[in-house]
């Protein structure tokens, strides 16, 4: 190799640590930015969440239903009675109720849904389909198994048939996607039933999978 | 992958026969509620053209990468239910079965090629195998799907998506039998068969059950060893009981029914 040659290779080394030292921290930048906005929407959640409650802190306290484990072993549900100022906004209040449902029992063993879970959204469509958004950690932070992850979705819905009478089924979201099962087991493909008349059992899931 | 499981809707939807498939494969894409008569299908070929329940699909649940739930204990699900199914494997083979198994290994299928494996027989049953991360340590339960609306039928086909829908009924009878033989076996497990949107289960065009057990929160994993003798016995118990219940059609497009 001729002194050319190696003149050539150090300028090209030289250049991609330079290169490289000018990427890097534009790099770890945007990381941050990302990792910075995926916090932020579920602290945006929670901020809602305690502002939707002060909107309607002048409302009178109702004793609303609440369905939390009936023990340690997760044999059923049981209902609980809370006071909170609910909203007469369906909307408000189902996010109203899913938030005390996701803040837990006072007994924490009896807590069917995941303490680092957040509710990221809720809406009502036309035809009385309530969307749940939750953040990741409802997936991923869950006991898996079929048991935990039923009486997981039972809770939720019993609690809005018990508060919200307008929400007729239930679709749940992860982090604004639809998945296939909550942890490997349970199917969140189609929707589940709320406040669905006797006549009509249309179990879930009844809609037709949305393929991703 | 999920063009893949597009195709395979949109064909079920178009009226695809599984029928004429599952004579020639043992993973055809699309689910029938019936199986076709003049078709040659696995089980007649294999079991003498016996009609009614011949063949048991067992699916030892996750696998491969996802060790499905996980004990402080270091107890994985994907271990503990490729045990059990050996178990089961054995004891229904004694009482006559044709066993087939959805992974025996290490391998992960997904859902739609677990239910494909049963789907493609006829006379088949099919019976998923977990452990949970709660309940009562030492107990055992049974789910089927809960009540569904049947989905449009057109010639005996069915949509993939809701092949589960015509055998509840199946299942449920399936199921309490199966339940019934661990309740006097594991106390405090439930007397009645429970109700769960299993996804594994809608998918699968044959009666269905997922039999999980508590769990992998044990302390001992040889706790959770000793039970596996005893459910395995179990659950052949209980398929042996529901056997004679299961007929097969003999009509084409016409469901499966029950024995009265």
């Amino acid at each position: 190799m001729n002194a050319k040659w190696r003149v050539r290779i150090v300028v090209a080394l030289v250049v991609t640590v330079l290169a490289a030292a000018v990427y890097f921290p534009i790099l770890k930048r945007r990381v941050k930015r990302q990792a910075q906005v995926q916090q932020k929407s579920e602290e945006q959640a929670r901020l809602e969440l305690v502002q939707s409650l002060n909107a309607v802190s002048n409302e009178p306290k109702i004793k609303a239903k609440l369905f939390w484990a009936a023990d340690a072993e997760y044999s059923d549900l049981a209902p609980s009675t809370v006071e909170l100022p609910l909203s007469i906004d369906p909307v408000l209040r189902a996010k109203q109720v899913l938030n005390t449902l996701l803040a837990g029992p006072v007994d924490s063993e009896l807590r069917t849904l995941p303490p680092d879970a957040a509710l990221l959204a809720f809406y009502i469509l036309p035809d009385g389909t309530g969307v749940a958004d939750f953040s990741d950690a409802m997936a991923n932070s869950i006991p898996s198994g079929v048991q935990s992850e039923q009486l997981a979705v039972d809770s939720i819905t019993k609690t809005l048939e018990a508060n919200v009478p307008q929400v007729q089924r239930l679709k749940i979201l992860i982090h604004g996607q639809q998945v296939d099962t909550l942890a490997g087991h349970l199917d969140l493909t189609g929707t589940f039933p709320v406040n669905l008349k006797p006549a009509a059992p249309a179990a879930a899931p009844t809609s037709a999978p949305i393929k991703k | 992958m999920n063009r893949f499981i597009r195709t395979i809707a949109v064909a079920s939807f178009a009226g695809v026969l599984l029928g004429v498939l599952a004579a020639g494969s043992q993973n055809p894409p699309v689910g029938s509620a019936a199986p076709q008569a003049g078709t040659t299908s696995p089980s007649q070929s294999l079991v003498g053209g016996r009609t009614g329940l011949n063949i048991v699909v067992l699916d030892p649940a996750h696998g491969g990468t996802d060790p499905g739930a996980r004990g402080s204990a270091g107890i994985r699900e994907a271990d503990i239910v490729l045990e059990l199914t050996a178990q089961v494997r054995r004891g229904l083979e004694s009482l006559g079965f044709q066993v087939l198994q959805t992974r025996s290994n290490t391998e992960n299928p997904s859902f739609d090629e677990r239910s494909a494996l049963a789907n493609a027989q006829t006379g088949a049953i099919f019976v998923s195998l977990h452990v949970s991360s709660t309940g009562l340590p030492g107990t055992a339960r049974v789910y089927t799907m809960p009540d569904t609306p049947l989905p449009p039928s057109v010639g005996g086909l069915i949509p993939w998506d809701q092949a589960q829908a015509s055998y509840l009924s199946l299942s449920r009878k399936l199921g309490d039998a199966v339940q019934g033989e661990l309740a006097q076996r594991f106390k405090g497990s439930p007397m009645n068969v429970q109700s769960a949107f299993v996804r594994q289960l809608r998918t699968t065009a044959a009666p269905a059950i997922v039999v999980e057990i508590s769990s992998v929160a044990m302390e001992d994993k040889a706790d959770l060893d000793r039970m596996l003798p005893g459910v395995a016995e179990a659950i052949g118990r209980g398929i042996a009981t529901f056997r004679p219940s299961y007929v097969t059609p003999s009509v084409p497009g016409t469901t499966p029914g029950v024995k009265p």
